[in-house]
């Protein structure tokens, strides 16, 4: 990234909580994160770690009991915190994208295809019927659906999971979108079809300049496909990297676990290792390190929260007694 | 489609049998109408004569078989009392339990849908609370007590409206209609209200029911990702949904509707089935009360075929299934 233009989004200390009757669920709690243009970020996380909230909260669709509390999310240099509804939803659809995990419930089961692809096209766009129902058909041949004028008049579910999620791809790409963020859009599909999916999405952001937050629990699927990788732990970001830095020298005792539990070529016919314990409740967490019980580095004062630092040139990490050894054997 | 709807067929006109013989041997078993019909002086050839003329002479099956044969020429039999064929006197009040029957589905629709989905989408508000715990009264009133109410508030003490008949009708595909003149219209809007009570409670707590479920579901906040209006994403998302079941319980309701106007027909003195049903119960008008238990069941049987074939319109999915068979 040169200095001069601003990333396409930047989030600066986002907290976003839930006030629940039960108490206050911290999902976002002091995220920082920045995207530039046609570049790919990989959220990584445990579930109920906070990556869809923390989606939300950038799409403006956090909703009650839930709101942003504090902190910026700049997008393009505009906060979005600082909008009005109007106005974001001028940019939902349309500079801002959205996918979704569940292509099964993703799209209304009562309208058809061209209903719902045209209405996104009106939503933004000063064009006739037949000109919005012109960019529904090719977007759906972008995506590679075979037959696109048929498969418009087609209802959702007449299509596989699969091709479910293309339609939604297809619809996020409508407007051309500065920025995407696909929440485990391949979580649901099976490996082939996910494959394909990764190659094109990763294909149409490099050769539109989209920025890409590629959402997900499964730190090999982003391996293949992210830039930097940011993992998020109970609501923070607990390590951030690029991908290489992160996957070969994972310094966070989290990350580290997660990699363990990753099957790969290096690790083949080795048992898969599991993070041993659960992923906290986000409500009423106690202070200190939210890994902490997990953790088999934790130590007295861990007892305190850790900050984010750069322990290593270039890498942030939110923990007192990070993987220094391993960066330091690799490096030697 | 045409085996589903075949097979469909055959079971109603299988219903159609069973019911005619429960509803035949039922109405025997209620009573003797000859000491109701024929005058206590009459003697015992008079008597016999007018058994015979009746058909009451015969054993049970072979009255129903006589019945039976009849019916499949589209004769019910005769009212003892108005010595004219139950079906013609049934189809003559028809239109008067339709139009009040219709009137206050419409009404259920009208009122129960806005105030439903408002409820649905402030559920917390003062509004809505208001809104449900009176759909808790509309459910638990008795429908002649809240009939009776409405005579003496809006009829009797502002004398806004009328309290009994159809008023003046109008004919229209040769049958009598109230609601095609202004005041037979004013004559069937106490009567339909009190009818419509219990179904605008319905319609609200299943349109508020669908709303709160539908609005958490993934395509409503995808909706919301596409940058749709609030409005289109209610009224077009939202309102799809919860169309499919409002829609297939109040039509099957039609049918109760209509079963169930006996009530408001008596309170009103609406000159319905329902009100010569229960004048030819008292007299035991035997042919005249099968007739109506029939007509009623081909009606139930109508009407669910009918919401079939309409839910199938409004959601896709069923639509395929039929047509795949
Ligand atoms: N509507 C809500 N009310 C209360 N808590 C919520 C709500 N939505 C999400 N949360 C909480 O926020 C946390 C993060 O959720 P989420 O972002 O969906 O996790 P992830 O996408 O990483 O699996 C979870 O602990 C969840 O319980
Ligand atoms: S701060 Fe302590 S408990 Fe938390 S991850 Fe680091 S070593 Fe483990
Ligand atoms: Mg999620």
């Amino acid at each position: 990234m040169n200095g001069t233009a601003p990333p396409t989004l930047e989030v600066r200390n986002l907290r976003t909580h839930f006030f629940t009757r039960a108490g206050v669920v911290k999902a976002v709690d002091d995220v920082s994160f920045s995207v530039p243009r046609g570049k790919v970020l990989g959220l990584v996380g445990e579930s109920g770690s906070g990556k869809s909230v923390t989606g939300f909260s950038v799409m403006g669709l956090v909703d009650p009991p839930g709101r942003v509390v504090s902190g910026e999310i700049l997008f393009q240099g505009r906060d979005l915190t600082k909008l009005s509804e109007e106005e974001m939803r001028d940019l939902r659809g349309n500079r801002i994208a959205m996918i979704f995990q569940d292509p099964m419930m993703t799209l209304n089961p009562v309208l058809r295809i061209d209903t719902q692809m045209i209405e996104t096209v009106l939503a933004h766009a000063r064009v006739s019927r037949e000109e919005a129902r012109q960019r529904a058909r090719d977007a759906l041949g972008m995506v590679g659906i075979p037959s696109p004028e048929e498969r418009l008049q087609s209802y959702p579910h007449q299509f596989s999971g699969g091709m479910r999620q293309r339609v939604a791809i297809a619809i996020a790409l409508l407007h051309r979108p500065e920025l995407i963020i696909a929440d485990e859009p391949t979580t649901a599909l099976d490996v082939t079809i996910q494959g394909q999916i990764l190659a094109e999405v990763q294909k149409l952001s490099a050769t539109t300049g989209t920025a890409l937050i590629w959402i997900t629990h499964d730190l090999s699927v982003v391996a293949g496909l992210a830039d930097e990788i940011a993992v998020m732990y109970a609501g923070r970001i607990v390590e951030h990297g690029t991908v290489a830095e992160v996957l070969d020298r994972p310094l966070h005792p989290y990350t580290v676990g997660l990699i363990g539990s990753v099957p790969s070529r290096n690790r083949r016919g080795e048992p898969l290792r599991q993070i041993p314990g659960m992923t906290p409740s986000l409500l009423n967490l106690p202070p200190g390190c939210p890994f902490r019980a997990r953790c088999p580095r934790a130590a007295e004062d861990c007892r305190e929260e850790p900050p984010m630092r750069e322990v290593v040139p270039g890498r942030d990490v939110r923990c007192f007694r990070p993987h220094l050894e391993a960066a330091e054997e690799a490096t030697a | 489609m045409s085996v589903y709807m075949l097979r469909r067929l055959l079971q109603a006109v299988a219903v159609v049998f069973a019911m005619s013989l429960i509803v035949f041997v039922g109405v025997y078993a209620i009573g003797d109408p000859v000491e109701i019909l024929i005058s206590p002086d009459a003697d015992q050839i008079e008597r016999e004569r007018a058994i015979a003329a009746l058909g009451l002479d015969l054993p049970l099956w072979e009255q129903y078989f006589v019945f039976l044969s009849k019916a499949l020429q589209g004769d019910l039999g005769r009212s003892f009392v108005f010595n004219e064929p139950a079906l013609r006197l049934i189809l003559q009040r028809m239109p008067a339990t339709l139009e009040l029957a219709f009137g206050a589905t419409i009404m259920a629709l009208v009122i129960g849908l806005p105030l439903g989905l408002y409820a649905g989408l402030r559920p917390d508000s003062p509004v809505s609370r208001t809104i449900m715990a009176g759909s808790i009264l509309g459910f638990s009133l008795p429908t002649f007590w809240v009939g009776l109410m409405l005579i003496m508030v809006f009829a009797v003490q502002l004398g806004w409206l009328p309290s009994t008949g159809r008023g003046p009708t109008r004919e229209f595909l040769g049958m009598q209609w109230s609601f095609l003149t202004w005041d037979g219209l004013r004559h069937l809007l106490l009567p339909a209200i009190n009818l419509s009570l219990f179904k605008i409670s319905l319609v609200i707590r299943l349109t508020r029911a669908g709303v709160r479920e539908t609005i958490l579901m993934d395509f409503v906040k995808f909706a919301r990702a596409k940058g749709l209006s609030p409005n289109r994403v209610i009224f077009v998302h939202v309102f799809k949904n919860i169309l499919i079941p409002v829609v297939t319980v109040v039509g099957l309701e039609l049918g109760s509707t209509i079963a169930f106007s006996v009530v408001t027909e008596s309170v009103f003195a609406w000159p319905g089935m329902g009100k010569l049903i229960i004048d030819s119960i008292n007299v035991l008008d035997r042919p005249v009360i099968v007739a109506y238990l029939m007509i009623i069941v081909m009606m139930f049987i109508i009407i669910n075929l009918v919401v079939d074939l309409t839910y199938s319109v409004l959601d896709p999915r069923v639509r395929l299934e039929a047509k795949g068979t």
